[in-house]
C-alpha cells in the first residue's frame, strides 16, 4: 500500500469525526452533554447531499448542513436548557428524529451522485514531493477542520468568550452568581456543536462515500462521542483520536479490499471493538478531566 | 415573565397527562409534516391510530399484528424501565436482542432436526443468556474500569450486528439453502416453532412472556427491597450508598434484567415471526422499546400501553405506506417526535409555571 495515499485516505476518513467531536467537545465543555450527535450528523449528510445534488455546489451543500443541524441541535436546546429535559433521554430522541427526518428526505436522493468537491490547489506546497500530494492536496473542508481544532484551541485558552464558558461548564451555580448567562452560553455552545456535526455529516455524503444511503453516518456520531472521552475534553486529544480512528478505518477498509483470511464481518467490526478497548484505557487511567457540571440540569433559582 | 418553579414532588396528574399530551401534539404536528408531503392529513392519522383496529377490509388482518409487535417492544421496555429508573443507561437493547436471537438459535440448530417439547424452553434459555450476556460487557466495563455504559453498549450493537451478518451467511446458514444467506426456517421446525398460542390473536409465547414481565417488573419495583434499592440509587445515589446499597450491585442486576428481557425478546421474534437469522432481522425494536419506556414513564402498566400504541404505529405506518404512499421513513420520525414532545411537556410534571411580574434585575 502506497504510504502517501494511505496517510492522505486518513485524513478524509478522520474529518467527519473530527468535525463532530470537536463541536461535541464545545458543548460538553459548556456542562451540556448532547447524545444527539449521530442524528445531526445524519441530518447534515441528507441535507447537505439534497442541497448540493439541486444547487450542483457542494460549497453551499456544506452551509446548509451546518444551518440544518445547527437548527435541529437548537431543538435539543429549548428543551434542555429551556423546558430542563433529562439530557440522555432528549439526545437520543434527537438522534432517533434525526435518523428518521434524514431518511424521509432522503428517500428521492438514493442512487444520486453529488458533485465533486474540487481540491485546493496551494501554489507552492502541493508541487512538494510526497508531502504535496499527501498533505496539501485535499478539499478546503479537511483544512477547515484542522484549523477549527486550532480555533477552539485558542478560543477556551486566550480568550474571555473562552473562559466564560469553562466557567460555566465547570460550574454553573457559581457562573451564574457572577452574572454569566448560563442559558444563553449553552444554547450557542449547541448550535456550534450542531453545526460542526451537520458539516461533518455533509463531509461523509459529499466526499467519503459520495453518495446517500439511509443511515450511512453508521455510527459515526457515537464514535465522535468517544473520542471526546479519550480526548478528555482536549482540542489536541480530539484530533490524535480521530486520526487515530481514521486510521483504523482505512486499514480495516483495505484489509477487506486485499481480501485477507481474516473474516470481513471481524475487520468491520473492529473499529467499534476498538473505540471500546480505548474507552476502557482511558477509564482505567481515571484520568478524567470531565467539565464539573456536564449533564446535570441548570435551573435558576433566583 | 413566565418563571418555572420546582415542585416538592412530581405531579401525579402530569404524570399520567403527558403522554396524552404528547401524542395528540406529536399527531398536530405528524398531521402537518403529512400535508407538506402533500398527503391528507386527517386520513393519515386515522390510517395510522384507527384503521388498523377498526378498518372492515384490513383490521381483521393487522388486529393480530398488534400483539406481534408489541410483544417485543414491551419485553425490551421493562428491561430498559428498570435500569433508566437506576440512571444506568442501556441504549444497546438492539445489540442484545439481536445476540440472544443468534445465541438461542445456534442452541437450537445445534439439536436439528430432534423433535421435543424440552427443545423450545432450552432456547429460551439460550436466548436470555446470550442477551445477558452481552449486556454483561458494559456493566463488567462499567463497575471494573468506570467506562461509561451508554456509549459501550450502544458500541456493542455495531459488532452484534457484524456477529449476525457472519452467523447468517456463515456459521448458521441453512445447508439446504443453496447457498443463500440465512437459517434454517423455524416455522417449518414444529417443536421450535413459536406459533400464535390462540388462533387469529397474534398471542405467541413472547407475548405472554411479556405480560409476565409487566406482573414482575411490578412486584419487583413496588413490593421488592431490591426495586426500593434501584429506585434509591437513581434518586439519590448518595443517600443509596450510604445506606449500603452496592451500586456495582445495582449495575450488574440492571443492566443483566433488561439484557436478558431482550435476549428473550429476540429469540421468540426468530422463532416466530420472523421465522429465521438473516441479515436483515434486527428491526430496530431496541431502539424504539427506548420511546416505550418513557412514553409508559418507566412504569410497568404505562409501558403495557406505550408497547400497544408504538405498535399500533407501526401498524399503522405500514397501513399507511400502502394505501397513501406515505413514506416509510415518516413513521420513525413521528415516533422520534413522540419522545421529543414527551420530554417536552414532561415540564410541567417537575415544575409549576408562575406568572410572575417583571423582575428588579
Amino acid at each position: 500500500m502506497d504510504p502517501v495515499l494511505l496517510v492522505a485516505s486518513i485524513m478524509v476518513s478522520a474529518t467527519p469525526i473530527l468535525l463532530a467531536a470537536i463541536g461535541e467537545m464545545v458543548v460538553e465543555k459548556s456542562g451540556v452533554l448532547n447524545l444527539g450527535v449521530e442524528g445531526m450528523m445524519i441530518v447534515g449528510a441528507v441535507m447537505g447531499f439534497a442541497i448540493a445534488v439541486t444547487t450542483g455546489s457542494p460549497v453551499l451543500g456544506f452551509l446548509g448542513a451546518a444551518v440544518a443541524s445547527a437548527v435541529l441541535s437548537l431543538s435539543f436546546g429549548l428543551l434542555t436548557q429551556y423546558l430542563l429535559s433529562n439530557q440522555v433521554a432528549t439526545g437520543l430522541g434527537l438522534t432517533l428524529v434525526g435518523l428518521g427526518l434524514s431518511a424521509l428526505i432522503g428517500s428521492n436522493y438514493e442512487g444520486q451522485r453529488a458533485p465533486s468537491l474540487a481540491k485546493l490547489d496551494i501554489p507552492g506546497l502541493g508541487g512538494i514531493p510526497v508531502l504535496g500530494p499527501m498533505l496539501f492536496a485535499h478539499d478546503f473542508v479537511v483544512y477547515l477542520s484542522l484549523a477549527l481544532v486550532a480555533a477552539v484551541w485558542a478560543f477556551l485558552k486566550y480568550t474571555r468568550a473562552g473562559l466564560i464558558l469553562r466557567a460555566v461548564g465547570e460550574d454553573h451555580e457559581s457562573a451564574h452568581a457572577l452574572g454569566y448567562k448560563v442559558v444563553r452560553v449553552r444554547m450557542l455552545a449547541i448550535a456550534f456543536g450542531g453545526a460542526c456535526a451537520g458539516l461533518g455529516g455533509a463531509y461523509v455524503s459529499l466526499v467519503r462515500v459520495p453518495q446517500w444511503t439511509e443511515g450511512m453516518t453508521a455510527g459515526a456520531g457515537w464514535i465522535a462521542l468517544a473520542i471526546v472521552v479519550f480526548a478528555s475534553w482536549r482540542p489536541l486529544g480530539v484530533l490524535i483520536g480521530a486520526y487515530l480512528f481514521g486510521g483504523v478505518s482505512v486499514i480495516q477498509l483495505n484489509l477487506q479490499a486485499a481480501g485477507t483470511t481474516v473474516p470481513v464481518e471481524l475487520l468491520s467490526m473492529s473499529p467499534y471493538l476498538i473505540t471500546i478497548i480505548v474507552l476502557v484505557i482511558i477509564s482505567a487511567r481515571g484520568a478524567h478531566g470531565a467539565p464539573g457540571s456536564l449533564g446535570r440540569p441548570f435551573h435558576a433559582a433566583s | 415573565m413566565i418563571r418555572l418553579e420546582k415542585r416538592p414532588n412530581p405531579s401525579r396528574l402530569w404524570t399520567g397527562l403527558t403522554p396524552i399530551l404528547a401524542v395528540l401534539l406529536t399527531m398536530v404536528v405528524g398531521g402537518f409534516m403529512f400535508a407538506l408531503l402533500g398527503k391528507p392529513p386527517l386520513e393519515a392519522i386515522r390510517t395510522i391510530f384507527w384503521d388498523p383496529l377498526f378498518h372492515p377490509q384490513f383490521a381483521g388482518y393487522s388486529r393480530p399484528q398488534l400483539l406481534v409487535k408489541a410483544g417485543p417492544l414491551i419485553l425490551i421496555a421493562i428491561g430498559l424501565s428498570v435500569g433508566f429508573r437506576a440512571g444506568i443507561w442501556n441504549i444497546g437493547a438492539e445489540g442484545q436482542y439481536i445476540m440472544g436471537a443468534v445465541c438461542g438459535a445456534a442452541v437450537g440448530l445445534a439439536f436439528y432436526p430432534a423433535e421435543t417439547v424440552l427443545l423450545f424452553p432450552l432456547m429460551v434459555i439460550a436466548g436470555a443468556l446470550g442477551g445477558w450476556a452481552w449486556a454483561m460487557i458494559p456493566a463488567f466495563l462499567k463497575t471494573r474500569f468506570g467506562t461509561n455504559e451508554i456509549l459501550v453498549s450502544l458500541m456493542l450493537v455495531y459488532v452484534a450486528e457484524n456477529i449476525l451478518a457472519s452467523a447468517s451467511a456463515g456459521w448458521l446458514r441453512n445447508p439446504e439453502g443453496m447457498g443463500f444467506p440465512g437459517s434454517r426456517n423455524f416455522k417449518q421446525w414444529a417443536s421450535v416453532y413459536n406459533d400464535e398460542l390462540v388462533i387469529n390473536t397474534g398471542m405467541h409465547w413472547g407475548v405472554v412472556a411479556a405480560f409476565i414481565a409487566v406482573i414482575a417488573a411490578y412486584v419487583l419495583m413496588a413490593r421488592h427491597i431490591q426495586g426500593f434499592n434501584i429506585r434509591l440509587t437513581g434518586e439519590a445515589p448518595r443517600a443509596a450508598k450510604f445506606s449500603g446499597v452496592s451500586p456495582a450491585r445495582i449495575i450488574f442486576l440492571c443492566l443483566g434484567i433488561s439484557g436478558a428481557l431482550a435476549g428473550m425478546a429476540g429469540l421468540f421474534e426468530v422463532t416466530g415471526p420472523a421465522g429465521q437469522i438473516s441479515i436483515d432481522f434486527g428491526s430496530g425494536y431496541g431502539f424504539t422499546a427506548i420511546i416505550v419506556a418513557f412514553l409508559g414513564r418507566l412504569n410497568p402498566f404505562g409501558i403495557l400501553l406505550a408497547g400497544l400504541l408504538m405498535a399500533l404505529t407501526y401498524i399503522g405506518g405500514e397501513l399507511a405506506q400502502l394505501m397513501l404512499g406515505l413514506p416509510g421513513a415518516s413513521i420513525q420520525l413521528f415516533q422520534g417526535m413522540l419522545l421529543f414532545f414527551l420530554l417536552a411537556t414532561d415540564v410541567f410534571t417537575n415544575y409549576r409555571i408562575r406568572l410572575t411580574g417583571r423582575e428588579v434585575a
